[in-house]
Parts: structure tokens; C-alpha cells; sequence
């Protein structure tokens, strides 16, 4: 196999998200790389168009938070049992960030039309709600297979995003990473142009060796660049491997209501030292 | 003579009553109640009932991730999801996305997620909220996530078919696009729901009350149930069932 895939810290990692870079991130419960996340907003990363796949919650609101987003494209950002997101809340009421409110499964349509190199994807339903009437980008056209007189259908424009970023449980030497059940993740990274992945761990096995692993497995050919970061969806909880940081969660929930607050955190929680 | 139970385990016993008669039902995140029902029904169910929570790691059987969900509502293989919203109105049109005008809104919620989708396309979609309050069922809401109805040409075998509260049980009648009050939950009166439902709904004079769960039903929700889902959502269980 050629190697593709190239094994970067995670800071190099961050530089390889340039500045205005479109940029997909998973939701919260299925690989938010939040190491890689607090080394972009170590990197002051600016003006990124973010893409949640479908929904998003502390990595969104974090990058809301330190000033590196102007667009973020979502079907929901939340806090789960923490609350609302509070920084994406106040950034949105601002108007400090565009928002493109969307729903999950158009999200996942317009990467599916990117992984088949085509236009656009239909998707039933959405019609007639302010989801659409607020997208001048999706468009509705009839049907030209329908057996009725008449099929209003939605059409989603394809979403190429510059790069996908999330966290894994491991890759091999080859830049092969192991993603399990979490089909969206290799959703996102066909329809990238890059795909940048932290992991817990990298190990010595080919993972696509045997049929067993390489099922579960996203190839190397679709990895830019992997950088190992044990513990890289913490404070979140990830997969069995380990639960929520509760503590600190409920900290970020209290501070971030306020920008200073927010910041105070960031000072905290961004160190050098933290989460490398 | 009615058991004495908490106001969330007669919750999960009239929702687990929508659900008979399903045979797939999908419940969605932040869902501990509708959950807990959905568990409820299967263990109830004389016919074979799969239940799918998307909250639980090991709860539900996508190997591709949650775009699964989205698919196989399609396809009609959900028969029965869960929504919520900031807002419900009168015509069952839900918003999840904020109050006062968008996109700057005075109030910002997370977002519509998947239900301007699961609202076409699964038959039996249930609305829960637990606040009962003018704030939230309201005459019109600022902001469509998902319609309640749609016009004749709009492809769509799917909808609302009941709204549950802490107060009250409405069923949906989708062709007068009205909810009727089918019961209240007890201690709760009409005059107090009239009061603090923000849109006009169809009642009897007397409405019937909501009944709770039996003794055998009530051991269910407290033991299986509890455990089951305590995986998914530990604070919830944490709090309501602490013997569990």
C-alpha cells in the first residue's frame, strides 16, 4: 500500500485547518476531537465555516466562543444534559456568526451527494417548514418520476467540506483508522477534500489485514493526516473507553454564560498543558 | 383506589399506551422519558417490539451511524418517534429553533435536528413536553421546525398523533388540525389547562383523567425499565427511580 497518510502533533495537526477553511466536525457523542479543537483555538484559528455532521455541542460552542468561526451550519448545538449552548446562543442572537440552520438528515444528504461526486441529493419531507424557507441554496422541484400528478421534492446542493476533523480509536502505522459503527464518520471524510484524525491510540496491526477490522476500518486513502491524542474527546466521554468529565462539563456550562466567564475558562482549559 | 407514583412514571405509562401496536420504535436524544415508555412497551408488547434509542451506545442496532435512522424512516420501517419543542401551536407545528424573529432571535435553542424529516415520514409521532405553560403552547409559533399538516400534494405518511404534558394528554386529528383534550393527568383541572394553553383544543365538559400505571405495570417501570434505562441516561434514573 502506498502511504498516503502522514502522523503529525497535534498542533501541526491544527495548522493543517487553514484560516476560512470550511470544516466538518461530528456530533458530540460519536468523535468530537476536542484536543484538536483547543489547539485551534491555541493557533487562533479565524473565520472557519463550520459543518456540523448533523449536530454539534461543546466543540461548536467552543470555537463559537474563542472568536474562530463566522458561519457555522447545523441542524443543533447543544449541551445535552448541561443546557443550551452558550456561547453559540449569544453569538447567534448577536449576530456575531451566521447561522444556516439545517436538518440532520440534509446534512448527511449533502455529504452523501459529495461522496458520489454529484450535484445535488433529493430528501423527502422539510417542505412547507422555515428550515427551507430560509435556504435559498435548497431548492424543491417536481418530480420528474413521480406517478402522481404532482411531487413537490427537495433537492440538496452537494457539501464538499475543505476538511473533516474527529477523534478515533485508533489507526495503524498506515494512517488506516478504525471507526466502528460510526458509519457518518466515513460519510464525512468521502465527501472532504481532507480528513484530519486524532486518535487514542496507534497501533502496530494492519488494520485492514483482516476482514474483521477492515469493516470497521476507513482506508488510508481517505486520511490527510493522523495525530495521536490519548484522551482527545475529553471532557467529553468517548465511546466505552471512558464517561463524560461531569465536573468539568457543568464548569463549562456555568462559565461560558458569559463571555469573561468563557474566556476565564479558555485560560484554563486551552493551557499548553491541557489535553496535548 | 390509584397507586401512588411519581408524576414522570404516569408519564411513561400513557405514552407506553400510544405506543401499542408498534413494532419499531426510535426514540431520540435528550429522551429519558419517552425512553423509559418505549422500554415500558416493549416489555408489554405480546408481539415481538424493537426500540432503538440513539442516546445509548449499546441501545440501539445502527452499524452505520445515526444517517441509519433517517433511512430506514424512510423506507417505513419506524413506526414511532418523539418530538418536543420550545413551542408547540394549535396546528401541531413545532419550533426548535428559537422565539421573535429569525434568524436573530430573541431566544436561540439548539435546533430543528431531524424533525422537519421524521415528522413526513414516521406514522405515529408523539410531542412531548412536560412544561404546560402559555410560553410554550402557543397560538403560532415564531418559527416552523416541522408543520403539523401539509397540502394534499406534499408527500408525507407521517405526523403528529398526540401532544403529552405534565398536565394533560391531546390527541391530534389531523384532518380538522386540531388537538382534542383526551384526558387529564390528576390533580389537574380543565379550567387550569384552558388557562394555560395558548391555542384553542376540542374537550368534553367532565375530560376523562389519565390513568396510571397498575401495580404490575408500576413494577415493570421501577425494575427492567429503571435498569434498562439507567445505561442511557443516569441522572434521570438517578433521580426518579433511587431504589432502582
Amino acid at each position: 500500500m502506498t502511504e498516503t497518510c502522514c502522523f503529525l502533533s497535534l498542533d501541526e495537526l491544527a495548522a493543517q485547518v487553514p484560516d476560512g477553511a470550511s470544516l466538518a466536525l461530528p456530533k458530540d457523542s460519536a468523535g468530537a476531537p476536542m484536543a484538536a479543537v483547543r489547539a485551534l483555538v491555541r493557533r487562533g484559528a479565524k473565520d472557519l465555516h463550520l459543518i456540523n455532521v448533523p449536530t454539534s455541542g461543546l466543540a461548536t460552542d467552543i470555537l463559537i466562543g474563542a472568536g474562530a468561526a463566522r458561519l457555522v451550519e447545523t441542524s443543533g448545538v447543544s449541551l445535552g444534559e448541561f443546557g443550551g449552548a452558550p456561547r453559540f446562543n449569544a453569538a447567534v442572537k448577536a449576530g456575531a456568526v451566521t447561522i444556516r440552520d439545517a436538518t440532520c438528515p440534509a446534512i448527511y444528504a449533502g455529504l452523501q451527494a459529495a461522496e458520489k461526486g454529484l450535484p445535488f441529493m433529493p430528501l423527502r419531507g422539510v417542505i412547507g417548514s422555515d428550515v427551507l424557507a430560509f435556504r435559498d441554496d435548497w431548492k424543491v422541484i417536481d418530480n420528474p418520476f413521480a406517478e402522481a400528478a404532482v411531487d413537490p421534492l427537495l433537492l440538496l446542493p452537494a457539501i464538499r467540506p475543505e476538511v473533516a476533523l474527529f477523534h478515533a480509536r485508533r489507526a495503524d502505522r498506515l494512517g488506516n483508522v478504525w471507526i466502528g459503527v460510526q458509519g457518518e464518520l466515513a460519510i464525512m471524510a468521502h465527501a472532504a477534500e481532507r480528513t484530519l484524525v486524532t486518535v487514542e491510540e496507534v497501533v502496530e496491526d494492519d488494520l485492514m489485514a483482516r476482514e474483521e477490522s477492515a469493516a470497521g476500518t476507513l482506508p488510508a486513502v481517505y486520511v490527510s493526516a493522523v495525530a495521536e491524542a490519548p484522551k482527545g474527546a475529553w471532557p467529553l466521554g468517548f465511546l466505552d473507553l471512558y464517561p463524560a468529565d461531569e465536573a468539568q462539563l457543568a464548569d463549562y456550562a456555568r462559565l461560558a454564560r458569559s463571555a469573561e466567564g468563557f474566556a476565564a475558562y479558555l485560560e484554563r482549559g486551552c493551557a499548553p498543558a491541557v489535553g496535548r | 383506589m390509584p397507586l401512588d407514583c411519581r408524576p414522570e412514571e404516569l408519564l411513561i405509562a400513557a405514552i407506553a399506551r400510544l405506543l401499542r401496536g408498534c413494532r419499531n420504535i426510535a426514540v431520540g436524544v435528550s429522551s429519558p422519558i419517552p425512553g423509559s415508555a418505549a422500554l415500558l412497551a416493549r416489555a408489554e408488547s405480546e408481539t415481538p417490539l424493537r426500540v432503538e434509542l440513539l442516546e445509548s451506545l449499546d441501545g440501539n442496532s445502527f452499524t452505520r451511524g445515526s444517517v441509519e435512522l433517517f433511512d430506514r424512516a424512510a423506507q417505513g420501517r419506524i413506526d414511532a418517534f418523539f418530538l418536543g419543542g420550545g413551542q408547540i401551536d394549535g396546528q401541531a407545528n413545532i419550533n426548535l429553533v428559537g422565539t421573535g424573529d429569525y434568524p436573530r432571535t430573541a431566544v436561540r435553542w439548539p435546533g430543528s435536528f431531524g424533525s422537519a424529516y421524521l415528522y413526513f415520514l414516521v406514522p405515529r409521532v408523539i410531542l412531548f413536553r412536560e412544561e404546560h405553560s402559555r410560553r410554550v403552547l402557543v397560538p403560532k409559533v415564531d418559527f416552523v421546525s416541522a408543520p403539523g399538516v401539509s397540502a394534499p400534494e406534499v408527500y408525507r405518511r407521517g405526523g403528529p398523533c398526540a401532544l403529552i404534558t405534565g398536565k394533560a394528554l391531546f390527541r391530534f386529528d389531523r384532518d380538522r388540525r386540531r388537538f382534542r383534550l383526551e384526558s387529564l393527568h390528576p390533580g389537574h383541572d380543565l379550567a387550569d389547562v384552558l388557562e394555560t394553553t395558548g391555542f384553542d383544543f376540542d374537550h368534553d365538559a367532565a375530560p376523562a383523567a389519565t390513568a396510571g400505571p397498575d401495580a404490575a405495570t408500576l413494577e415493570m417501570i421501577r425494575g427492567p425499565v429503571a435498569r434498562e434505562i439507567a445505561k442511557a441516561y443516569p441522572k434521570f434514573a438517578a433521580r426518579v427511580f433511587p431504589r432502582a
